[in-house]
């Protein structure tokens, strides 16, 4: 089949990240270690423009031989993952700039890693998955490790390399299965294999097992968690603000695609898989956190915790259950990067801080900061009627609708025990002895950032039309 | 078709013996060499079934690259043949009984517990249909069309190995002479000769 325009034309987000992105490397390269404001800064707006080109003008269909496809979800996906990935550039300047290591290649590694997730969100095949989720995870942990010479970031760039790994073994040996009894890796194949009475053949059920091992590794779900706290960590801050969010979302999305896409046939078997991760998920997210005094660690923990949510509306395989992700990872991925706004800007005597207990008195040192914050735990807790609680409600809703009210029960319950200690956070910040106050600092990226992401959330009960519209647009792309 | 079965037999011993004093010899250099050894063996065996771009890239990449890495590890890691033997009568029976394991399975594949072994026929229906078209241009004709965009990506991700091998691992260390060609030829004679009184038995400080 030969290559056609049409090929082209629907890859040009992509062509177009992926040009940029080497013309920024030969500028940086040539100009040594002064050129990293500029390169940031020109990453950024190539995201965001990359963002806008998948919309202007908008085109779905599939591509190079079908290995690559475009619809209404994974445009949607792909432009929340690249606004993520662009606002967490320029909120890393001013942590790198204090370790020293502020250097072109973190905007660039960042920049490919955006373009691995965009393949991964656009996969149709089991091998361009495989491609894109290598360059996603090969780009994640040359970022984790990036403070190279703190021990801890080394240490969380090799334990994510060496797990990493392990879970692209469990994938393609799930692959390898599958591909072996439905004689085809494209989703199409598969699909088209397991309508024709392939989908009894146990074979296929271990591959899908394995495969979706492999996805909930990289979405960092019960029980293949284990990397979660301990990446996000040691990871330099803003590296794990970027973990937090654009990862998630581009994972999730793929775990969407291959489960509603070739594997829709075996509905009642991963159905089951997804309910247990997900519980599982928003159980240990609960309690893991309760006692953390790390606040990195703790937002790791929030972040398994949502991911479990999440997962709950991927099991309702219903339209409403996709809209309810969609509609879900818009919001965290604002209440996130704002709750990592604010945590880069903990710093004392020039010093950055992360325990939970530094931030004693900040209600009272820092009010706008202290009120920011306290806006994002109550949201992350999902207290109406802040955007988290829609987010939780609509999940939640999606899932009975399926009847999945156990499941659905469950995690009310968790959200209950988590909400404790996102109001620990809240608690410290108003109500402890104010310890030796954070350093003032200047109207930066990062309170900007927090602040727009404060009034978003804060202010989403007013017009959430237009984050629903989208989700039910993307949605709908599913269920024709 | 004698003369194939024999160089079969010539390739299969000799790659058997080099895997068995891989593991025997006492010089870890030698043991790499025999690997090397090994496996342009089992390239030559791979050339005898007609799979002549499997033979290709096992010598590339197995010899070119893979066992010269070792060999560097090797003579950079000062390793003691004895320390690592130590262990031997302890891991002894967990290794034999993998070995047994696998052979075990070898054995089912080929049919001996019964069941049909598979024939070169049903493997051929199995796999793709190529025909008469030798490998390396079946593989050659499909990678820049109907693959050419996991061509591409595969690129980027090795773009991304190099970045990430260089960010995490160049230094600048201060004091380092660097050849700077343009600069090195235009330096004028006064600063790159000097003419010095030597006297005799003095020599040159």
């Amino acid at each position: 089949m030969p290559i056609g325009l049409e090929s082209w034309t629907l890859a040009r987000p992509e062509i177009f990240l992926a040009a940029v992105t080497a013309l920024l490397l030969l500028y940086g390269v040539l100009r040594g270690e002064t050129s990293a404001a500029f390169v940031s800064v020109a990453t950024t707006v190539a995201l965001l423009v990359t963002a806008v080109l998948i919309f202007t003008p908008y085109r779905e269909g599939t591509a190079f031989s079908s290995l690559f496809i475009v619809d209404r979800l994974t445009a949607t996906m792909k432009v929340l993952m690249l606004i993520g990935a662009a606002i967490t550039i320029p909120m890393s300047r001013a942590y790198f700039e204090r370790v020293k290591v502020w250097r072109f290649e973190y905007p660039i590694v960042v920049s490919l890693a955006a373009l691995g997730m965009m393949l991964m969100i656009s996969a149709n095949d089991l091998m361009s998955l495989y491609v894109g989720l290598e360059l996603q995870s090969l780009s994640l942990y040359v970022i984790a490790a990036f403070q190279r010479d703190s021990i801890r970031s080394t240490e969380a760039g090799i334990k994510y390399f060496v797990l990493g790994s392990v879970a692209s073994g469990m994938l393609l040996f799930g692959a390898s299965l599958i591909y072996g009894f439905c004689g085809g890796t494209a989703f199409v194949q598969i699909s088209r294999a397991l309508l024709e009475g392939k989908a009894g053949e146990i074979g296929v059920i271990v591959g899908l097992v394995f495969v979706v091992a492999g996805l909930a590794f990289k979405i960092a779900a019960v029980p293949f968690h284990m990397w979660t706290p301990d990446v996000y960590e040691g990871s330099p801050t803003p590296v794990t603000a970027f973990f937090a969010v654009a990862p998630k979302i581009a994972a999730l999305s793929l775990t969407i695609s291959v489960l509603m896409g070739p594997f829709k046939p075996l509905f009642p078997q991963w159905q089951q898989i997804i309910v247990v991760v997900s519980v599982l998920s928003m159980a240990l997210g609960a309690f893991a956190a309760l006692r953390q005094p790390n606040i990195k660690r703790l937002m790791a923990y929030s972040s398994i915790g949502n991911v479990g949510y999440i997962l709950l509306g991927v099991a309702a395989g219903s339209e409403k259950g996709i809209q309810s992700v969609v509609f879900y990872l818009g919001i965290y991925l604002v209440m996130t990067l704002g709750s990592f706004a604010v945590i880069l800007l903990m710093k004392r005597r020039d010093m950055m801080v992360e325990q939970v207990n530094d931030l004693a008195g900040l209600g009272r040192t820092h009010p706008m900061l202290a009120f920011a914050m306290m806006v994002f735990m109550f949201s992350l807790a999902g207290i109406p009627p802040l955007a988290g609680f829609w987010a939780k409600l609509y999940v939640f809703m999606a899932a009975i609708e399926a009847k999945l009210f156990w499941p659905a029960v469950l995690g009310v319950l968790a959200s209950v025990v988590a909400s404790y200690y996102y109001l620990r956070i809240v608690k410290v910040m108003y109500f402890d002895e104010p310890a030796e106050a954070l350093d003032a600092s200047a109207f930066g990226v990062n309170r900007a950032i927090a602040f727009v992401a404060a009034v978003i959330v804060a202010a989403f009960s007013l017009a959430p039309q237009p984050l629903s519209l989208v989700a039910a647009a993307a949605a709908k792309g599913l269920f024709p | 078709m004698l003369l194939q079965a024999l160089a079969f037999y010539l390739f299969a011993f000799v790659t058997i013996a080099a895997g068995a004093m891989v593991v025997a010899s006492r010089n870890p250099v030698y043991s790499v060499l025999f690997l090397i050894l090994a496996f342009f063996n089992a390239a030559a065996l791979f050339l005898l079934i007609g799979a002549e771009f499997v033979a290709m890239i096992l010598v590339i990449v197995y010899v070119g690259a893979v066992a010269v890495l070792f060999l560097f590890v090797v003579m950079m890691l000062d390793i003691k043949v004895a320390e690592l033997r130590e262990g031997f009568l302890k891991y002894a029976p967990i290794g034999s009984l993998i070995g047994i394991v696998l052979l075990a399975e070898i054995l089912l594949a080929l049919g001996v517990f019964g069941g049909g072994s598979p024939t070169i026929a049903t493997l051929n229906q199995a796999g793709a249909h190529v025909g008469s078209v030798e490998n390396t241009r079946a593989i050659g004709r499909v990678l820049y069309t109907q693959y050419f965009f996991l061509f591409q990506s595969a690129g980027v991700v090795l773009l991304v190995a190099m970045i990430g091998a260089i960010v995490l691992t160049l230094r600048r260390r201060p004091g380092v002479r660097r050849q700077r060609v343009a600069e090195q030829l235009y330096r004028p004679k006064d600063q790159a000769i000097a003419v010095v009184k030597v006297p005799t038995r003095g020599g040159v400080s």
